[in-house]
């Protein structure tokens, strides 16, 4: 089977890789690139654990292939933070124990930093509708909802 | 003389139905091997479940001691999630 | 182990950030799937489409030719165990294990592991698969558990003979054993009943639904070494099972814990490390296996489906006066379904003179059941709280004032024999009884519900090590996986011991080869028993410095104490001493003695059992079935809460997932003995949007087994909320569910039945 050479942009670095036709944009991330923090919980975009922003929109990496990326631009988890400085929902999440087991904490991070950009004042019920498509087995998504919804009102404070 | 109550299974199968025995008893090892001695081949099954002695779940119990009036439980294996 | 009795905690009790934390919110944490060695192949395992057959042949010759597959296994590759459970093996029977892991002359269900392959790449891997020729002859299946008890069910084992009764058969059955406990005589004591329910009821197998699917990396060694980087709830486990199926010795095994995205009891056995290890040692290359979600639904180890009958006799005032279970629960292709437990639980919260619980377990073509959070539990519970509700409605009384009534508390002797310690299930009971919920007005179509759950506990064997560096910092070792922020309970017990801040202790979970052993992460043991540890290993820390100040001074070591993170003198005899921190007790470690090194290995008893009550509000929709849950609260004993965020989190998750089970979720089965939803989307696992937030109230009476007072707080919120929604749909609607789970089209039947 032979391999495509694709050119893209991964948190905002130029990058090529060589990837088969099966190979999905998670496979690409995580296999060829060595970027682990995106997570394969279903591999049929169930569970978010895998989501990424494609072009500013957010997707579940598992549903876009590898070959279709050629000129595109990609966002994960490991661009969310600038330097020593995290995102303000990465803090928040530490601070609100967002996060037990913290496998699908990546996907509903880069969902929730998505939310937050398109709507900075969402109300609980937009906020778990949004983040409906990303799974969390340990917390009962309580303290997710009450992080996004803080450090919205936070966001907005800032400003 | 420290009372020992077995299952209802364990009774059945081994011990023609009996539960409940006064037995003068040092520890959970000497008292698996006196019931052992009673009741061939129930020994490795006790072994297999967990005990409580004096309203105290034991864990992998075999030195503990038992006092003479303790009261000693044998029951099913307890697994958590 | 007294010293911290009314004592003000420092540490304890506060909500300090994990010490994993960073690394989980910025996707650096390590997973099982995360692992990447140099030349690793990918493993993909063959299972079997039928629900049971006996293998005939597996050519695997086309496979093998398959350029960049470097090894295919199967059965005959794995050495043959012990038929039967030997002595000393704790009732584990290997040759089952072993046979689960990878199918010999029979599959057993469907998704049962028949071959496996390691390839170059995972397109690859899949086209070996394919190109494996597996002859079956398909035999006749049983999926229901009531269906496998019958005489005449399809024999799954030959070897399977009742146990717990009289004769002993002499025939092989699906029946693997029967259980019975007895307080009083129940049967006898329903006569003095004013009212009698019975009732019968069913559920389905469920899942853990833990969103990390079970992953391995193996290597072998030239030297017959072999090393596995894995996620589980015990890197110990998995060492000694793996270790033992493939005839190694123990220390040849070294496993690495990878982070564990979840498993609420699912990852606390083996189903794929054996697989990869003997893959690597044929292709002389590490080997990656990750199990898709359609594996991990139809091969791993899901929560039995049940049928049981409960009946209870109460006066008019609601007194309970007898009750009886029993309980029917499926194992699955093999034995291992929690029935022991479920029959010891069931009636956990009440206080019974006269009290029966009894049940049966039987093998079925389904993948092995195996433990879920409070194993067997919330099934018991759902049926027992169901009947106790009902009563409570015909009677017309409170079902709050019924609970209270005969709950069960200090001094209730159990079902099981022994008699419960300070426990706190009253103190739950009134805690959601004094809740504002209570006051809020119902509409049309909505009703409240209300149930109580126990759940034991585990203690167990557990080590640690405390390790002052030399400018006073410390890092504590353990073998527990961390599944839910337990690096943060134990760096914040050890910070309380050495009296030192909680940013200056570093803790680790390291590899079987690095730390002392540690048994699986369950029974909601960690913080309790790895806790236990960590405080004596800092106690045994604290004891050596002031052992070594003492020896500076030149005192006796009871003229130094310890206070606050500093060796004082005791009082005036011991002479005017300035106190000394830890960091300058370390700076002169190799001048007093060496490093200073803490350690503990204990196996913890006095584990305190676990009481939950739960309280919610639901609106049913009559025209679809519906439920909507508008409020819901949640009450738990914690003992003492170490981190209440992450307390509260137990609760709280524990408390959806049991709404899960309630309305959703169920393993569908074809006539073909075939699984039909084996992905997340046919599988519902609540999701945001379903949901209210969710009240926890941590309430704190003191473990008396624990020096902090600590009880384990993982499992025992999953155990209500099945029953608290059937209660408070049935006080909505008028109809009461039976039936696991409560989804809109059952619901609305019975609506229209009712009608």
């Amino acid at each position: 089977m032979s391999k495509f050479h694709i050119s893209a942009t991964v948190n905002g670095e130029a990058v090529e890789y060589l990837c088969d036709p099966k190979q999905t944009l998670l496979d690409v991330l995580r296999d060829e690139l060595n970027l682990t923090g995106s997570k394969e919980g279903c591999s049929s975009g169930d569970c978010g654990a895998c989501s990424v922003t494609l072009d500013g929109r957010l997707v579940c990496s598992c549903l876009v292939l590898g070959v279709e990326m050629q000129g595109r631009s990609v966002e994960t988890i490991e661009s969310m933070a600038s330097g020593e400085k995290l995102h303000p929902l990465q803090q928040k999440f530490l601070e609100a124990a967002a996060l037990q087991c913290g496998f699908c904490t990546p996907g509903f991070l880069v969902a929730a930093k998505s939310l937050l950009e398109k709507n900075p004042n969402p109300t609980e019920s937009e906020t778990r509708y949004w983040l409906a498509g990303n799974l969390c087995r340990c917390t009962g998504y309580d303290k997710i909802i009450r992080a996004v919804l803080e450090t919205a009102a936070d966001m907005r404070g800032s400003k | 003389m420290a009372r020992i109550v077995l299952s209802d299974e364990f009774g059945r199968q081994f011990a023609g139905g009996q539960t409940r025995f006064d037995l003068d008893v040092k520890n959970v090892r000497h008292l698996i091997r006196e019931l052992e001695e009673m009741f061939p081949g129930i020994g490795e099954h006790l072994e297999a479940g967990a005990i409580a002695i004096d309203n105290e779940i034991i864990p992998d119990p075999w030195l503990n001691p038992i006092k003479p009036n303790s009261e000693v439980f044998f029951l099913p294996p307890i697994k958590g999630g | 182990m007294a010293g911290y009795e009314g004592k003000a905690f420092k540490w304890v009790g506060t909500r300090p950030v994990r010490p994993d934390g960073v690394d989980k919110v910025t996707g650096r944490a390590n997973y099982g799937a995360d692992q990447n060695l140099a030349g690793q192949l990918t493993g993909r395992i063959l299972r079997s489409p039928h629900a049971h057959a006996k293998i005939l042949s597996i050519d695997t010759s086309k496979a093998e030719k398959l350029p960049g597959v470097k090894a295919v296994i199967t059965g005959k590759d794995f050495p043959q165990m012990h038929r039967g459970v030997l002595p000393g093996d704790e009732g584990v029977n290997f040759h089952y294990l072993s046979s689960n892991i990878m199918a010999r002359d029979k599959a057993l269900y469907d998704g049962h592991a028949v071959a496996a392959v390691a390839a170059t790449s995972a397109a690859i891997a899949e086209e070996a698969l394919a190109l494996i020729d597996v002859k079956y002859e398909v035999l006749p299946h049983v999926i229901d558990v009531d269906d496998a008890l019958k005489p005449g069910a399809p024999l799954l084992h030959d070897d399977i003979f009742t146990t717990g009764v009289n004769p002993k058969p002499d025939k092989p059955s699906n029946t693997v054993q029967r259980v019975h406990m007895a307080l009083g005589d129940a049967n006898a004591a329903f006569k003095d009943a004013d009212i009698i329910v019975e009732r019968s009821f069913k559920s389905k197998t469920v899942h853990q639904g833990y969103i990390e699917p079970h992953a391995v990396v193996a290597e072998w060694c030239e030297d017959g070494q072999a090393r596995i980087w894995c996620s589980s709830q015990g890197h110990f486990m998995v060492r000694a099972l793996t270790a033992r199926l493939l005839n190694m010795e123990v220390a040849q095994v070294r496993v690495m814990p990878a982070e564990i995205g979840g498993g609420f009891g699912g990852k606390t056995i083996i189903f794929i490390e054996p697989t990869a290890v003997l893959l690597a040692r044929k292709a002389e290359r590490p080997v990656r296996i990750v199990m898709s979600r359609d594996e991990v639904f139809r091969a791993t180890g899901p929560a039995p489906g049940s049928s049981i009958d409960v009946k209870i006799g109460a006066k008019k005032n609601g007194m309970l006066v007898a009750a009886v279970g029993e309980f029917r629960f499926q194992a699955g292709a093999f034995p291992g379904s929690p029935l022991g437990p479920a029959c010891m639980a069931a009636f956990g919260p009440y206080a019974l003179a006269h009290v029966t619980s009894a049940g049966y377990e039987a093998v079925t073509n389904r993948p092995l059941c195996f433990s879920y959070r409070a194993p067997g539990a919330p099934l018991a519970s759902f049926a027992v709280e169901s009947v106790i509700d009902e009563i409570a409605q015909k009677l017309n009384i409170d079902p709050m004032e019924m609970r209270i009534m005969n709950g069960s508390k200090e001094g209730t002797q159990m079902v099981y024999g022994p008699k419960l310690k300070a426990v706190g299930n009253l103190e739950c009971l009134k805690a959601i009884k004094n809740h504002p919920i209570n006051k809020i007005p119902l509409g049309p179509n909505q009703g409240r519900g209300l149930a109580a759950g126990f759940w034991f506990n585990l203690g167990g064997q557990s080590s640690a090590v405390v390790n002052i560096a030399e400018d006073g910092t410390a890092t504590i070792m353990t073998g527990s996986p961390d599944i839910g922020g337990s690096r943060a309970s134990m760096a914040l017990m050890a910070a309380e011991v050495l009296g030192i801040d909680y940013s200056k202790v570093r803790p680790i979970v390291g590899d079987t080869s690095a730390v002392g052993f540690c048994e699986i992460t369950h029974g909601s043991r960690v913080t309790f028993a790895t806790g236990m540890a960590i405080i004596q290993a800092a106690e045994d820390v604290v004891l050596q410095c002031r052992q070594r100040v003492a020896a500076m001074w030149e005192v006796d070591v009871e003229a130094v104490v310890w206070e606050d993170g500093h060796a004082r003198p005791a009082g005036a005899n011991a002479g005017e001493q300035k106190p000394l921190s830890l960091a300058q007790i370390a700076a002169r470690a190799a001048r007093t003695g060496g490093p200073l090194v803490g350690k503990a290995a204990i196996n913890a008893g006095g584990a305190g059992p676990a009481f939950a009550v739960h309280i919610c509000d639901v609106e049913v929709d009559p025209e679809t079935g519906g439920v909507k849950i508008l409020r819901y609260v949640a009450s738990q004993d914690a003992g003492k809460a170490i981190h209440p965020s992450y307390v509260e989190g137990q609760i709280q998750g524990g408390a959806v997932q049991g709404i899960g089970w309630a309305l959703n979720e169920e393993y569908i089965y074809g006539a073909d003995g075939r699984l039909q939803n084996s992905g997340f989307l046919d599988y519902r696992i609540p999701v945001a949007s379903d949901l209210p937030m969710i009240e926890p109230i941590i309430l704190e009476i003191p473990n008396p087994g624990h020096p902090f007072g600590v009880r384990g707080v993982g499992e025992v919120g999953i155990v209500p909320p099945l029953a608290a929604l059937a209660n408070a749909i049935s006080r909505a609607t008028g109809v009461r569910m039976m039936d696991l789970p409560m989804t809109p089209p059952k619901i609305l039947a019975a609506i229209d039945a009712k009608k």
